[in-house]
């Protein structure tokens, strides 16, 4: 369980964050939406302790965060950014072991190498082995790095675990886009992991989270069950646009804007 | 493109034997040639119970001898004080003498050839050194306190090379002015401290640098596997559980030391520290263990070469060995710019 109770963050004298409590489950994929500046990336920061709130606390499994090592915090909490960039040249298989960093010494072992081997093949880049990574595209590059990540969670221990996807999509097209979301789906099924992501795409969103935080202001404005928290009303006043409700079968909603 | 690489242990072997292969051939020739039974009689000279050295003995034990070991450390230090700063910058370009350190390090042992002896200061063997790392440390942080963004306080590489060269010229031109006002003329001139020599070599110095370049090294290899990390970004290494910050003036500090102190006893020289990590990871990847420990050896080895070429050039008279490895260094230096594939 994650819980934020009550944090606030300011830059200067902007609020970013004020007040935002909110909680986390294991097993289940939670999306915070918002428009621009609302600080989704903001909350994820403060989430992972990248940043300190100034105000309130973060709890991991009632415990306050900042008490966490770093060496503890990051063998059970790991965060896959918009777009990671390699300064030298790197193969393939080298960034997916930099997940395994924490959990060995000096040197990886054969239990890392054979995690970086199952996930390699799960995210479908094991072909790509031993090439430089600064040669893949933007969709290969975004699965190299959920294969590092979840690399650096695994660890089947006792210990809760945290996933943090900070805008991930960004850089993908919408092929790359659902097939990402689809394997973030997949694995929020098959593990116990706290996993909380921000996305833009109310669509991707509402498709796929089973909870969903709308972010406004630096407030939170709806948590809940995607049809509950995507209204009419709501995507109008926060987003400020209309939407029209297309029916979509099994999954979910689908929405138009004009 | 799937990249081809050797293995690394073998690459580091094979170093070694060039790093003693070239030591060999740089005790050997010079203005003197030594011929290899001339060099076993003059070592065997130190034992107890042989007779005196003779004058060309002597040259051998008290001139060839401690440039040739100063040499390997001076490279050494230059080779391992590059792969820091460029695994530090997470960029290939950076280089102790391009960001400023080396010519800093420069001005504090010129200010302490002038001036310690008007104020009398200590004459310990470590003063020396010390005010060249004072020095180091001031332009270090002058340059990367005027070259940081206001905005994500990250030191873009473009304004951190231009930083560098304004910074290097403002302390080029204050050892220019030192070395005007100096009293004692043989003491140093304008020439050492810019284009660098080892013709000053002495057994004293070798002491002093051995210390810093084998505690150095052995301080950043201890940092490695976390400097590692830092190759996917200051914030993704953060995830991983490195303390960044603190990573960040460890080595900033290792680097000051090992390059100042080198420094101080040779004068400036420029783009070993850029070549050396740069051929490395060519041949064997990036991972900062092998690249530190290989660009010590790649330094040694090819300082070691430099300062032979130096010699041997205009022999009996010699170059500043700067002037060599400015030679070799500017075309790989234009090189690396002109790749697209380094983000600026």
């Amino acid at each position: 369980m994650l819980e934020a109770r009550d944090i606030s963050f300011k830059v200067g004298d902007k609020t970013l964050l004020s007040g935002v409590s909110v909680k986390f489950e294991p097993g289940r994929l939670h999306l915070v939406i918002g428009p621009n500046g609302a600080g989704k990336s903001t909350l994820i920061k403060m989430l992972a302790r990248l940043l300190r709130p100034h105000e309130g606390q973060v709890l991991y499994e009632g415990a306050d965060v900042q008490r966490a090592s770093e060496i503890d915090l990051a063998r059970r909490r790991a965060v896959l950014s918009q777009a990671v960039e390699v300064a030298f040249p790197l193969t393939v298989r080298e960034v997916v072991m930099m997940g395994r960093h924490p959990h060995f010494g000096s040197r990886p072992g054969a239990a890392d190498e054979k995690i970086v081997d199952e996930l390699m093949e799960f995210f479908d880049v094991t072909e790509f082995d031993g090439r430089d990574y600064q040669t893949l595209s933007g969709g290969e590059r975004q699965r190299v790095n959920f294969a590092r990540v979840l690399a650096q969670l695994w660890r089947p221990g006792p210990a809760c675990r945290y996933l943090f996807l900070d805008e991930p999509l960004t850089f993908l097209d919408i092929r790359h886009q659902i097939e990402f979301m689809k394997k973030v789906r997949a694995f929020a099924d098959a593990s116990d992991v706290v996993t909380v992501g921000v996305v833009h795409d109310l669509n991707l969103a509402a498709r796929f989270a089973d909870q969903i935080v709308l972010l406004n202001d630096g407030r939170v404005t709806a948590a809940g069950a995607p049809a509950e928290v995507l209204t009419r009303e709501r995507i109008r006043e926060v987003f400020g646009v209309e939407p029209t409700f297309v029916p979509a079968g099994q999954s979910g909603l689908h929405l138009i804007f004009d | 493109m799937t990249r081809r690489r050797w293995n690394r242990g073998a690459i580091l072997f094979a170093l070694s034997l060039v790093a003693l292969l070239v030591l060999a051939a740089s005790i050997r020739y010079g203005a003197i040639d030594f011929s290899i039974p001339a060099i076993g009689q003059a070592l065997a000279a130190l034992l107890p119970g042989h007779p005196a050295p003779t004058l060309d003995q002597r040259i051998f034990l008290e001139l060839r001898l401690p440039r040739a070991v100063l040499c390997l450390l001076v490279g050494a230090s230059l080779g391992t004080g590059g792969a820091l700063m460029q695994a530090l910058f997470r960029n290939p370009i950076v280089e102790p003498g391009l960001v400023g350190t080396s010519s800093g390090a420069a001005f504090g042992s010129a200010l302490f050839f002038v001036l310690g002896g008007v104020l009398n200061l200590g004459q310990s063997v470590w003063s020396l050194p010390l005010a060249a790392c004072l020095g180091g440390v001031l332009s270090t942080y002058l340059v990367f306190l005027l070259a940081r963004s206001r905005e994500d306080g990250r030191a873009s590489i473009v304004t951190l090379l231009l930083t560098g060269l304004a910074v290097n010229a403002l302390f080029m031109s204050a050892i220019g002015f030192l070395t005007y006002i100096a009293r004692d003329p043989q003491a140093r001139s304008i020439t050492f401290w810019s284009l660098g020599t080892l013709s000053g070599a002495s057994w004293r110095a070798v002491e002093v640098v051995a210390v810093s370049t084998l505690a150095g090294t052995a301080v950043a290899l201890r940092y490695a596997k976390q400097l590692n990390a830092l190759m996917i970004g200051e914030e993704e290494a953060t995830y991983l559980g490195v303390n960044v910050n603190r990573l960040k003036w460890i080595i900033l500090s290792v680097n000051v030391v090992v390059v100042a102190v080198a420094t101080a006893f040779t004068g400036v020289i420029s783009f070993v520290g850029l070549v050396v990590p740069h051929i490395l990871r060519m041949l064997g990847g990036a991972d900062n263990r092998y690249l530190i420990v290989g660009s010590a050896l790649t330094g040694a080895a090819l300082l070691s070469l430099a300062d032979l070429i130096a010699r041997l050039t205009l022999r009996p008279a010699e170059l500043p060995i700067g002037i060599v490895t400015s030679a070799v260094g500017v075309p790989v230096f234009l090189l690396l710019l002109r790749r697209r594939q380094y983000v600026f």
